[in-house]
């Protein structure tokens, strides 16, 4: 009697088993498959556009007049590599001394209290750092740091995106390497300080070494993320477009080209199409640079382990 | 006449320098004599107002094994962290009394941490072989501690892996990454690595218990020919791995030494009821 009961209830398990597993895999395929069709669409949407230029004419002249027809994408790419590369170089150095701070050096306490202050920093509302651009990075720049270098500029700037942008990931970038720098066992720390190392020699030679294909994939997260940052960048960059030359031009990011013209294009022919094109280039700029970093890491990976 | 459970064909007859072993401070003067000394005395350790340590007071003999042994959670691994205050980066931690090694306070402020912690190779459980080749992993207490001289180096690396038999089996690739090789050999170039910042004692934190006996046997080895030059101290489960090696034995219970002393003693005439239950194996 209790082994017959023993079966049902077995097969009523490796039933609810497999259906599980059936859903998950379902919802797996279903993700990334959204994936490939946001990419498909875009490219869809951006074919008219093709049936007038060449891809490589698109990407490489500077020219943005949509009214006379011509569509340079080169500044909007340029904006929003050089923004988002601005930004990684400022938030990078300061996320990994505060992440070694937070997790080698600092009692629990602190560590609570920062995280705190760094959770309201990462949930501040984009637009809220726009505004706070506008009012202290613009002018700072314009006033303070422009004359130094140029003989005008009017603070909306690259510097400007660059630098708001990397405040806004520097919560995400903080957070990702502590966790990173966490998972290293207690043993590796150990086995460094019991040979007379210092926290900053185990820190540099053990820790950061140990964590550097991590630290990697963290910052692919980061820069991704960085890349498609549009309201708070488009308020400070100063949206011409025109090839920056300097980090005291102004520039016009992919993600702020979309946001400013889409809803205005109806009356300008390929308008539409040249604005989707925007889009896929962003994705097409994303989905490389993932890319290749995993690769990196990959080979990075077989290297040290 | 109890029964002798211990005997130990290969250690040396030590018993007539042991006399110093014991707390008068009268004695003290030919301690100074000794090469490496480690005194620790009204040692009380908290870890979040739990009393983890209480009242420990021992001295470790110079060039011998001593075995600390005891059942679980007493506090021997804890000790052993405090030796050379690898204990401090835990969460909660307070401490009073004193350790002292070679004559210095490791717990004044005006201690150098990082020479105390030179003096003294640690062993943990597990291997750790860090994140870089094996040459590297030899090499970097001495480049931490600023000799950068290649040709130094490179006789430091050949003499230490030689020194625990690991020589001849990597010479071929010493730039290969540590985490390679099997878990006996990381255990060996683990001892080498500690070795190599020129220590005076050796703190194995059950350095056999994640091997195969094989390897286990090959640390255990090393440890009896090591003790000519170094004070190896050995936290370990295994009550039959110290009645092997052990020279000194020091027994603890729920934070406290219970016995400490001469393995021959402490294994054939134990003073404590305690001790005596626990060689019994009533409780582990």
């Amino acid at each position: 009697m209790p082994l017959q009961g023993l079966g049902v209830v077995m097969g009523n398990r490796i039933i609810k088993n497999k259906i599980a597993g059936g859903i998950m895999f379902t919802m797996t395929v279903a993700s990334i498959l959204l994936v490939i069709l946001i990419g498909l669409g875009l490219y869809l949407k951006s074919v008219p556009i093709f049936q007038h230029y060449s891809f490589w004419h698109l990407i490489s002249s500077t020219e943005w007049k949509p009214g006379s027809g011509k569509f340079g994408f080169l500044p909007f790419i340029a904006g929003t590599l050089w923004i988002t590369f601005i930004a990684v170089v400022l938030a990078l150095p300061i996320a990994l001394l505060t992440a070694l701070f937070l997790t080698e050096y600092s009692k629990s306490y602190v560590k609570k209290w920062v995280f705190t202050a760094l959770d309201i920093l990462a949930g501040i509302p984009s637009v809220v750092y726009g505004v706070w651009g506008i009012l202290f990075v613009v002018p700072w720049i314009s006033e303070k740091l422009a004359p130094h270098f140029v003989e005008y500029s009017t603070g909306y700037t690259v510097l400007a995106g660059g630098i708001v942008l990397g405040v806004m990931i520097l919560p995400l970038m903080i957070s990702l390497f502590v966790e990173i720098f966490s998972a290293v066992p207690r043993e590796y720390r150990d086995a460094s300080l019991a040979l007379g190392a210092t926290k900053w020699q185990t820190s540099k030679y053990v820790i950061l070494r140990k964590t550097f294909p991590g630290i990697l994939a963290a910052l692919i997260l980061a820069v991704s993320r960085a890349f498609g940052e549009t309201i708070a960048v488009l308020m400070v960059c100063g949206n011409l477009p025109l090839l920056p030359h300097s980090l005291f031009d102004a520039c016009y990011p992919l993600p702020a080209l979309i946001a400013n013209n889409y809803g205005e294009m109806l009356s300008v022919p390929l308008y539409e199409s040249a604005l989707m094109l925007a889009a896929f280039l962003l994705f097409i700029v994303v989905f490389i640079f993932n890319a290749s970093s995993r690769a990196v890491i990959y080979r990075i990976e077989k290297r040290f382990r | 006449m109890a029964q002798l459970i211990y005997q130990n064909s290969t250690r040396a007859s030590w018993a007539e320098d042991y006399s110093f072993l014991n707390n008068d401070i009268e004695n003290r003067e030919g301690l100074a004599l000794k090469k490496s000394y480690l005194k620790v005395s009204d040692l009380n350790l908290y870890i979040n107002k739990t009393h983890i340590l209480k009242n420990v007071n021992l001295e470790i003999p110079d060039k011998k094994i001593t075995c600390i042994i005891g059942p679980s959670g007493c506090g021997k691994s804890t000790l052993l962290k405090t030796f050379n205050r690898l204990i401090d980066d835990t969460e909660g931690i307070k401490y009073d009394g004193s350790i002292w090694v070679d004559g210095l306070n490791i717990f004044d402020p005006k201690t150098e941490i990082t020479e105390i912690r030179k003096k003294m190779g640690l062993l943990s459980q597990r291997p750790c072989p860090l994140p870089m080749s094996i040459y590297d992993n030899i090499a970097f207490g001495c480049k931490m501690h600023g000799e950068h001289n290649r040709k130094k180096l490179n006789q430091i690396v050949e003499e230490q892996l030689k020194a625990v038999g690991l020589w001849g089996e990597v010479k071929d690739r010493l730039k290969a990454p540590a985490s390679k090789l099997s878990i006996g050999q990381q255990q060996r170039l683990c001892l080498a690595r500690g070795l190599a910042v020129e220590p005076e004692f050796i703190l194995a934190d059950e350095a056999t218990s994640a091997l195969d006996p094989i390897s286990s046997k090959h640390i255990e080895e090393l440890f009896v020919e090591l003790k000519n030059d170094y004070a190896i101290i050995l936290v370990t489960h295994t009550l039959r791995q110290a009645l092997r090696i052990a020279d000194h034995v020091i027994f603890m219970y729920l934070g406290e030494v219970i016995e400490s002393g001469a393995a021959d003693v402490v294994f054939n005439n134990p003073k404590h009821d305690l001790t005596k239950k626990y060689l019994e194996g009533a409780f582990s």
